[in-house]
């Protein structure tokens, strides 16, 4: 069979909808009922003629051998990307051969496809004469860059300062003040264009909500800010990868150029944050061969989903560059293979004790760094008072649930799926505890999503 | 958890390090089990620093540290090294009590088509639409119960990553309960052990369940009938009266005396289920109880077996009433309602007072008629069959009080003959109006007929009658339909489309149709997909609603069918 003969679950077509109305418009599509002419080409077209309210049924094609993710095209008015229409064919798909059969590509939708699989080559070809036409004056952008650096410079100080206030006055009134403080430095430091600074000044306004204990908390933010001032301040005199860490932690754009890897990576797990501006998608990969987790960062304006959506359970041929900075897990995808196709593998997983272990390494590199990927054999989520943990199997050791992970439907996947007996959890273990993202039954059984 | 109160944990809520060489260096947070004089100082310095930081440096300088100007950027410097310090020094805690593991579930796996679709059926839940037209997409959790008893009907495990998509349903949903929490299982209940949104499921927990000790567990079954919840102990009944109804009888009179009214009632309840002679003693008894409503429930419950005592007294009461009079020209039934509620009467259940509106006789002869066992008015009316007494004329405006009596009477009797003499024709014209027996009482009736009687005498009423009120009858028909009632109720839709109303007007029987209507008559339907030419006295657009309407009952038949066939392993290739 080929890669692509395989058919993906209904958990993972579903996990490439935009939102939870195409979900649930897109699942009362996935029935034969709506559809004719339904067939599959074996090398990774689907189509189908799906009947809707007018006269004409729509056509709708979606081409899953693009190695950059599945395409799709319909006739029906809708902007939502995919739509309804393309979910529930490949919810059909998903269902076997009964509904789509293997079939000769229809001629409409085959001049799409064709079309289609030619404008990569010409638009790489234009990609490749662009970077030499780039930055025609590199005096030019030197100067830009040091007139940037002078700006984060001019807000580091300005937060230095606000900081030194603040301590003297005490965290107490800080506590008082509320949001409005922080929003306006949050500001100072956007225009001070140091993105990075900004999000950690935002964060610490919610601090004091956050019940007990927040004074050691806010302290622990604060100083944390403070090491990251301090580090732009003297980054030339820290060792280039800490240097560049801090660079990217302060907000300075950099390009992926690490070298690029290619390997065969397991999506482990793929969730999106949203809030008023911004929807953030986080990816997790693995790569089998040279053992590395990488997170594809994506971001979509706020209510639309970023691209690219690779749901849980595939795995993917592709190149990935780490971005600049020592410790970092960030990644940029890169050229792909093959597209992604379903996968049983799993990745090695570690004790909790190993976990925690790597996460103190971690910080070596990367002091603000809040938690590493890892995965956990063997662990059994245990109830402790209105928390929960991820206990080892064997000893007495255990790493309690983020507070996040606690209130996510996801938790109680987990816990189902392991009925008191040990799994195997993929998952983001740091100072706040532990947040499962996907796990694995102890016997064969496909992975679960938790996010 | 061990960390000592004092320690103030800047954040995470990992426990102390255990004593021995560490790997990595020893936060703040970690408590003083780690020997040794500097990291026993640590969290002390931690909670200084944060102690001055909450006061301000301007009102509290840390020990040994500059003051003045420079005091916030060295306190700053402190909390940086102290916090990351903590953060690469975390340990795992010690662990909690593990919880005890599911038992095995011994049931097979869904096959992986059947795992797909209810998860697709519980993606749908969360969505229910904002109103609004249906369009042709079916509506997926009204298939969930069907999926749900097939699923069980096979014997199927529900796949644990399910579970909490489906208690959730099962939560909004009481209908589903009973086949959620089935197919859920043993895993279900443990699931829902651990969180309080899921109690429901422990207090209607079905008779196998784990939590519940079986009949033989002598000692376990008394003290839980001692000692438990009021809920627990209902359900401890149930379950036992579900396997042996003498033994749970047996349990009630234990403790019967000292149990509370409301209790009594609600445990004397549960023996509805499997009623049978060898109750009677014990029901006989109760119509001594203080209680008024302990006293009618144990009556009514006696006047369901037809052999008992207060069965026979009622029959000898209810059959003074009524007589067959020879001396017109055709026979004629005659009613003499009771003059006075008895001592007896009372005793045996029947309600002195009656309610406002109503005349006591005619309420007093209602109880009776209704407590009386249906087989004894043949012997007592001339050998005559209950068809030819339903037909017979009643005199002076009795027919009505009389035959809803017997309605009554044959629906807790479940008298099949009876419901069928009183359910008449159901072609008849008067099937269709308000005759003596309302609907409801009919549908009723309808329930003690067996499955293929049921659906042919609806599938006669729909046939002449029409839809507008089949509703109530098709909800107590057998699903799938039969396939003359599945034809009459696709003939009937198509008249009354080819009469030019809106379909809406029809949203409740086309909704029965999509989920009752046998998948195999899809292939029927097809000629009633096309959208007609708009005839001139139809309402406007009716047809293309219609065209939607039976699209998404063919489509909604598929999906049944494909449903039930991927449950099938043996069609797996």
């Amino acid at each position: 069979m080929t890669v692509q003969g395989v058919r993906w679950t209904a958990d993972q077509v579903l996990a490439l909808a935009p939102d939870a109305a195409s979900r649930k418009a897109g699942s009362g599509l996935g029935a034969a009922g709506p559809w004719s002419g339904a067939g599959s080409s074996g090398e990774g077209a689907v189509w189908g003629l799906c009947a809707g309210s007018g006269s004409t049924p729509y056509r709708t094609v979606v081409d899953l051998a693009d190695a950059s993710g599945p395409a799709y095209r319909c006739s029906c008015p809708s902007r939502r990307f995919p739509c309804k229409h393309a979910l529930g064919l490949l919810l059909l798909w998903a269902g076997g051969e009964g509904a789509v059969p293997r079939a000769e590509v229809p001629e409409w939708a085959g001049r799409w496809i064709e079309d289609r699989r030619g404008r990569p080559e010409r638009k790489k070809a234009a990609a490749s004469s662009g970077p030499s036409s780039g930055p025609a004056d590199p005096e030019a952008a030197r100067r830009r860059a040091e007139r940037r650096a002078e700006r984060v410079t001019a807000g580091v100080s300005e937060l230095e300062q606000r900081l030194a206030d603040l301590l003297r006055g005490g965290l107490a009134t800080a506590g008082r003040s509320g949001y409005g403080l922080w929003e306006e430095t949050a500001a100072r430091m956007v225009d001070a264009q140091a993105q990075g600074l900004a999000a950690r000044v935002r964060e610490l306004g919610a601090v004091p909500g956050t019940g007990p204990g927040w004074p050691s908390r806010l302290l622990e933010e604060c100083a944390l800010l403070h090491l990251l001032d301090q580090g732009w301040l003297r980054r030339e005199r820290l060792p280039e990868g800490l240097a560049a860490t801090v660079r990217s932690r302060v907000g300075l754009p950099a390009p992926a150029d690490g070298p690029p890897v290619r390997d065969h990576w397991l999506v482990l797990a793929q969730y999106d944050t949203a809030d008023a501006r911004l929807t953030t998608r986080r990816i997790w990969l693995y790569g089998t061969r040279s053992r590395r987790t990488s997170l594809l960062l994506s971001y979509g304006a706020a209510g639309r989903a970023p691209e690219p959506a690779l749901p849980v359970g595939l795995a993917l041929d592709a190149e990935l560059s780490a971005y600049p900075g020592a410790g970092q897990a960030r990644a940029a995808l890169g050229e792909r293979f093959a597209p992604p196709a379903p996968t049983a593998e799993r990745p090695p997983g570690t004790t909790t004790a190993l976990a925690t272990a790597r996460y103190g390494d971690a910080l070596r590199d990367d002091p603000w760094l809040d938690s590493v990927p890892v995965t956990l054999d063997r662990v059994v989520p245990v109830p402790d008072g209105d928390s929960w943990q991820l206990a080892d199997a064997d000893e007495d050791a255990a790493l309690p649930l983020t507070a996040a992970a606690r209130s996510r439907p996801g938790l109680w996947r987990l816990v189902a799926l392991s009925g008191g007996a040990p799994v195997k959890v993929f998952g983001e273990c740091g100072h706040r505890g532990f947040t499962p993202l996907a796990a694995w039954p102890e016997g064969p059984g496909e992975v679960v999503p938790l996010c | 958890m061990n960390r000592p109160a004092t320690a103030a944990a800047p954040s995470g809520r990992h426990a102390a390090t255990p004593p021995g060489p560490a790997p990595h260096t020893t936060g703040p947070a970690d408590a003083p089990a780690v020997p040794g004089p500097a990291a026993s100082l640590l969290p002390e310095v931690w909670e200084d620093l944060v102690t001055t930081a909450l006061l301000g440096t301007d009102r509290r300088t840390p020990a040994g540290s500059a003051s003045g100007a420079a005091a916030p950027a060295a306190l700053l410097d402190a909390a940086a090294a102290a916090a990351v310090r903590r953060r690469a020094g975390l340990r795992p805690a010690r662990a909690a009590e593990r919880p005890r593991p599911v038992p095995e579930d011994p049931r097979p796996e869904l096959p992986p088509a059947a795992a797909r679709r209810l998860t697709v059926l519980l993606t749908d839940r969360s969505g229910a639409s904002g109103g609004g037209r249906r369009g042709a997409a079916p509506d997926l959790l009204e298939l969930l119960p069907q999926w749900l008893a097939a699923a069980n009907a096979r014997g199927f495990a529900a796949p644990p990553p399910a579970l909490p998509a489906l208690l959730d349903a099962a939560r909004g949903r009481t209908d589903l309960r009973p086949a959620a929490l089935r197919f859920a299982g043993p895993r279900g209940l443990w699931l829902a052990r651990l969180n309080p949104d899921w109690r429901f499921a422990l207090r209607s927990a079905p008779g196998g369940s784990t939590s519940l000790p079986g009949p033989g567990d002598t000692e376990r079954v008394m003290r839980l009938w001692q000692e438990g919840l009021f809920a627990e102990r209902v359900a401890l009944l149930s379950s036992l009266r579900s396997r042996e109804p003498a033994a749970a009888r047996e349990l009630l009179v234990t403790t019967w005396a000292t149990e509370r009214a409301e209790d009594r009632l609600m445990f004397l309840d549960s023996l509805r289920a499997r009623l049978g002679p060898d109750d009677e003693p014990f029901l006989e008894q109760s119509l001594a109880d203080r209680s008024r409503n302990v006293r009618a429930t144990a009556a009514e419950l006696l006047s369901a077996l037809p052999g008992s005592a207060l069965a026979r007294r009622m029959a000898v009461r209810a059959g003074a009433c009524v007589a067959v009079d020879h001396t017109g020209d055709a026979p004629l039934l005659t009613v003499e309602a009771p003059h006075e509620c008895d001592a007896g009467m009372e005793r045996d259940g029947v309600v002195p007072k009656a309610p406002a509106g109503r005349g006591e006789r005619s309420w007093w002869l209602g109880q009776l008629v209704e407590a009386a066992p249906l087989g004894t008015w043949s012997r007592r009316l001339g050998g005559r069959t209950p068809r030819q007494i339903v037909a017979l004329p009643v005199g002076d405006d009795w027919r009505s009080e009389l035959h809803t009596a017997w309605c009554r009477a044959a629906v807790r009797q479940r008298d099949a003959e009876w419901a069928q003499a009183l359910l008449g024709e159901p072609s008849a014209a008067e099937a269709g109006g308000p005759g003596a027996v309302s609907l409801a009482e009919r549908a009723k009736l309808l329930g003690t007929l067996a499955a293929g009687e049921r659906a042919e005498w609806v599938a006669g009423f729909i046939g002449t009658h029409g839809l507008p009120d089949a509703f109530q009858l098709l909800g107590v028909c057998a699903v799938p339909w039969a396939p003359p009632l599945g034809r009459a109720v696709v003939d009937a839709l198509d008249i009354a489309r080819d009469a030019g109303s809106y379909p809406w007007s029809f949203s409740g029987v086309m909704g029965l149709a999509e989920r009752c209507l046998d998948p195999s008559e899809a292939g029927h339907l097809d000629a009633l997909l096309a959208v007609p030419d708009e005839a001139e006295d139809a309402s406007p657009g009716a047809g293309g609603y219609w065209s939607e309407a039976f699209q998404r009952l063919v489509t909604t038949l598929r999906l049944r069918a494909a449903m039930l066939a991927e449950l099938n392993p043996a069609a797996r290739p």
